[in-house]
């Protein structure tokens, strides 16, 4: 009976309810198997915009990012970042896989400027994703950036806070947030239909593998150590006493 | 032998209106007197009843608002130079013919070109983009060539035979013969090249010297009609004439697009390509404004180029209305053409790129579109800098752990009992990572780094100034 009923569910004809339809997307693999099941095309969408909400940074949303962006760069495929709310550290990109050479940081001044330059980026044919910081944005905007970005075949991933309507033409939605040390990646639109749970990703243990009692008493809390030359290397910290 | 003859019928009149989409009603007179005639107007004109031959003050008469500017033939001949400088794109061998006739020997590209329909049209098309109207005819021999454009006739004849019949068609008047010639022919009925060539050789010539003879027989190629090669300038410039002043960018645009397709067309035939454009807009009675537009590799893609300066344009603020444009091209340099791909390759990508960035960089200023690379530091503020897109990065780093965000000034955090504050109170969750460097260049620091978690989660790394002062400061975010 089971097996009879397997077959019929094989059947692409078949949609279930709580599935996400499969449908086959242009995408690029996230780098996070766990989230690449949730979504249809497994990965960002490529030639789509994809909108990310985070309400304060430090909650791993660029990270999210950083396995499709170090795959395309190293794939000889150009990455913009445009108008980055802070300096993106490029040590850090480095070592997350990110080729610097195939980088482009664009600042801007005005929020026409990042939503024309996003388009520039998006039609060049060169890029392969762009990733934007933006936060007011028009309806129609977003529609512009979409067709850019359906026209370039390139993936467009727009941060944006989550205090903003919850209408939106984006291919896929997620909202990012941190709950208990991990990264909570719930998924709010998405091609194909169907809301999944909300998943948990440990995306910061490398920032915890020399961990402290917490809180950190400050009556340990190493005192000035100068080194009894003038000392040109970051050293690990020396014994205290 | 094959020779497609231009014929630029409206010259004096397009060099002054050919800068503006939609010019008011314009003539041309031969001098500035009030009495001269007009030697032409544009078809606004000519609705309101202006003619070529009227004399100036008869013209304003008719039409209040007719604007009459001077003929300028040194502008004419400048501007048939470069339409023959554009032309040698088509083929080696270009000929100035007259104050509006360019010859074009066509044979030897007719394959390259798809044939001689395609190159027609091609021509057409491209010269239309210029601005200027041209009347247009192919033979075999450079002269009967330039009688069928006189005679307004866009007749393609590729053989001998053929051209004896449509030639004896022709009245005589084409040939521009001398007046006694004329009169002569006129008074025993001669009135087409046809009723000339049935008359016997011995008699034309003891009455109308050599000069008719001459003539058919150069246009029939019985006698050899060699013309002198024209040879294109190393340099380009050139200077559009605005009908009107204008301020706007867009009809800026649009007269400097008719430039600068003379420029491509100019780039296309001497296989070169354009880094360093200047253009110049004169005002009346201001020094000129200069645009500058300097490319990160050489091109001589129309398209591109409009795209770079409409940005400029849209950008730039004139101090008065421009009443002229010159088009500079200070850098040439050798660009070969490029093989058709079925794939776009690296050479193709690394052009689009470098477009990319003239691109933002044309609106948004050259420092905010930049690349990043590392530096071997251990001060986190001196292990970056920014670098021009796609040059060669260094790619160190340390495996260390990093956020992903770095402040460009680091923030100085509350305290509450010497436990640092953001948005709350703080958690350390590693740490302390020591950097002591920078002794030699006078950017010392000594700090000690932590990784960080705010009651709202989110990662921050944050640091404790060991130097003077002390307290904590907010340094990144584990974004």
């Amino acid at each position: 009976m089971s097996s009879a009923l397997d077959a019929v569910l094989q059947n692409p004809a078949v949609w279930r309810g709580g599935d996400c339809a499969r449908v086959v997307l242009p995408s690029v693999p996230t780098g996070f198997p766990e989230l690449d099941v949730l979504l249809p095309g497994g990965g960002w969408p490529a030639g789509a915009l994809t909108e990310i909400h985070v309400e304060r940074p430090g909650a791993g949303e660029l990270h999210l990012a950083m396995p499709a962006a170090a795959r395309l760069t190293r794939s000889g495929r150009w990455l913009a970042l445009i108008a980055p709310p802070y300096v993106p550290y490029a040590p850090a990109f480095v070592a997350h896989g990110v080729q610097l050479s195939r980088l482009l940081l664009v600042r801007t001044t005005s929020a026409e400027d990042t939503l024309w330059a996003c388009e520039q980026a998006l039609r060049s044919q060169t890029c392969g994703a762009a990733l934007a910081w933006l936060d007011r944005i028009h309806e129609r905007a977003l529609r512009r950036l979409q067709f850019a970005a359906e026209s370039g075949g390139a993936s467009m991933l727009l941060y944006r806070s989550s205090r903003v309507s919850p209408v939106s033409t984006a291919a896929l939605r997620l909202h990012v947030c941190k709950s208990q040390g991990r990264t909570l990646v719930r998924i709010l639109k998405r091609r194909g239909g169907g809301l999944p749970e909300p998943i948990a990703l440990d995306l910061h243990s490398a920032t915890r593998t020399r961990n402290r009692p917490f809180p950190f008493p400050p009556s340990i809390a190493p005192t000035r150590w100068k080194p009894p030359f003038p000392c040109s290397t970051s050293r690990p910290v020396p014994p205290l006493v | 032998m094959l020779w497609l003859a231009l014929r630029f019928p409206a010259l004096p009149l397009e060099i002054f209106s050919r800068g503006a989409a939609a010019p008011g009603l314009l003539a041309v007179a031969a001098s500035s007197d009030a009495h001269a005639e007009l030697v032409a107007c544009n078809r606004k004109a000519h609705d309101r009843g202006v003619r070529t031959g009227m004399a100036v003050a008869a013209a304003s008469a008719l039409a209040a608002d007719l604007r009459v500017l001077t003929r300028d033939p040194a502008l004419e001949r400048a501007a048939l130079e470069r339409i023959a400088s554009w032309a040698i794109q088509f083929t080696s061998a270009v000929s100035i013919a007259s104050a509006a006739e360019v010859l074009l020997e066509i044979e030897g590209s007719l394959k390259l070109f798809g044939g001689l329909s395609r190159l027609w049209s091609r021509i057409e098309q491209e010269l239309d983009l210029l601005g200027y109207a041209v009347s247009m005819a192919c033979a075999p021999t450079p002269f009967a060539a330039q009688l069928f454009t006189r005679s307004g006739l866009p007749v393609r004849i590729q053989h001998n035979d053929a051209l004896c019949v449509s030639l004896a068609q022709l009245p005589v008047d084409v040939l521009d013969l001398s007046s006694e010639s004329n009169a002569l022919l006129h008074d025993i009925g001669a009135r087409t090249i046809g009723a000339c060539l049935k008359l016997p050789r011995s008699g034309l010539a003891r009455r109308l010297d050599r000069e008719l003879l001459d003539k058919l027989d150069r246009a029939l190629g019985h006698i050899p009609d060699p013309r002198l090669a024209f040879v294109p300038p190393a340099n380009f410039t050139a200077t559009l004439q605005l009908p009107s002043p204008v301020a706007e960018a867009a009809a800026l645009l649009f007269a400097a697009r008719r430039v600068l397709a003379e420029l491509t067309g100019f780039l296309a035939a001497t296989g070169k390509g354009a880094q360093r454009l200047c253009f110049r807009l004169a005002h009346e009675g201001l020094q000129d404004t200069c645009i500058n537009l300097d490319l990160s590799t050489a091109t001589r893609d129309l398209e591109h180029l409009t795209a770079v300066l409409r940005e400029r344009l849209g950008r730039l603020a004139l101090p008065s209305p421009a009443i002229a444009i010159t088009l500079e091209c200070k850098l040439l340099l050798p660009l070969a053409a490029r093989n058709l791909t079925l794939l776009p390759d690296a050479r193709e990508q690394a052009e689009t790129i470098a477009r990319l960035v003239e691109r933002l960089r044309a609106r948004l200023g050259k420092d905010t579109v930049q690349g990043l690379d590392t530096v071997a530091d251990y001060r986190p503020e001196y292990a970056w800098r920014t670098a021009e897109p796609g040059a060669r990065d260094h790619g160190t780093w340390l495996p260390l752990s990093r956020p992903l965000w770095i402040l460009h000034v680091p923030r100085r955090l509350e305290e509450i009992g010497d436990l640092p504050q953001h948005e709350g109170q703080l958690t350390l969750l590693a740490g302390p990572e020591r950097i002591e460097s920078g002794w030699w260049d006078g950017n010392d620091v000594g700090r000690e780094y932590f990784v960080a978690r705010s009651p709202a989660q989110s990662l921050l790394w944050i640091f404790r100034e060991l130097r003077a002062g002390g307290g904590w400061y907010l340094h990144g975010y584990f974004s």
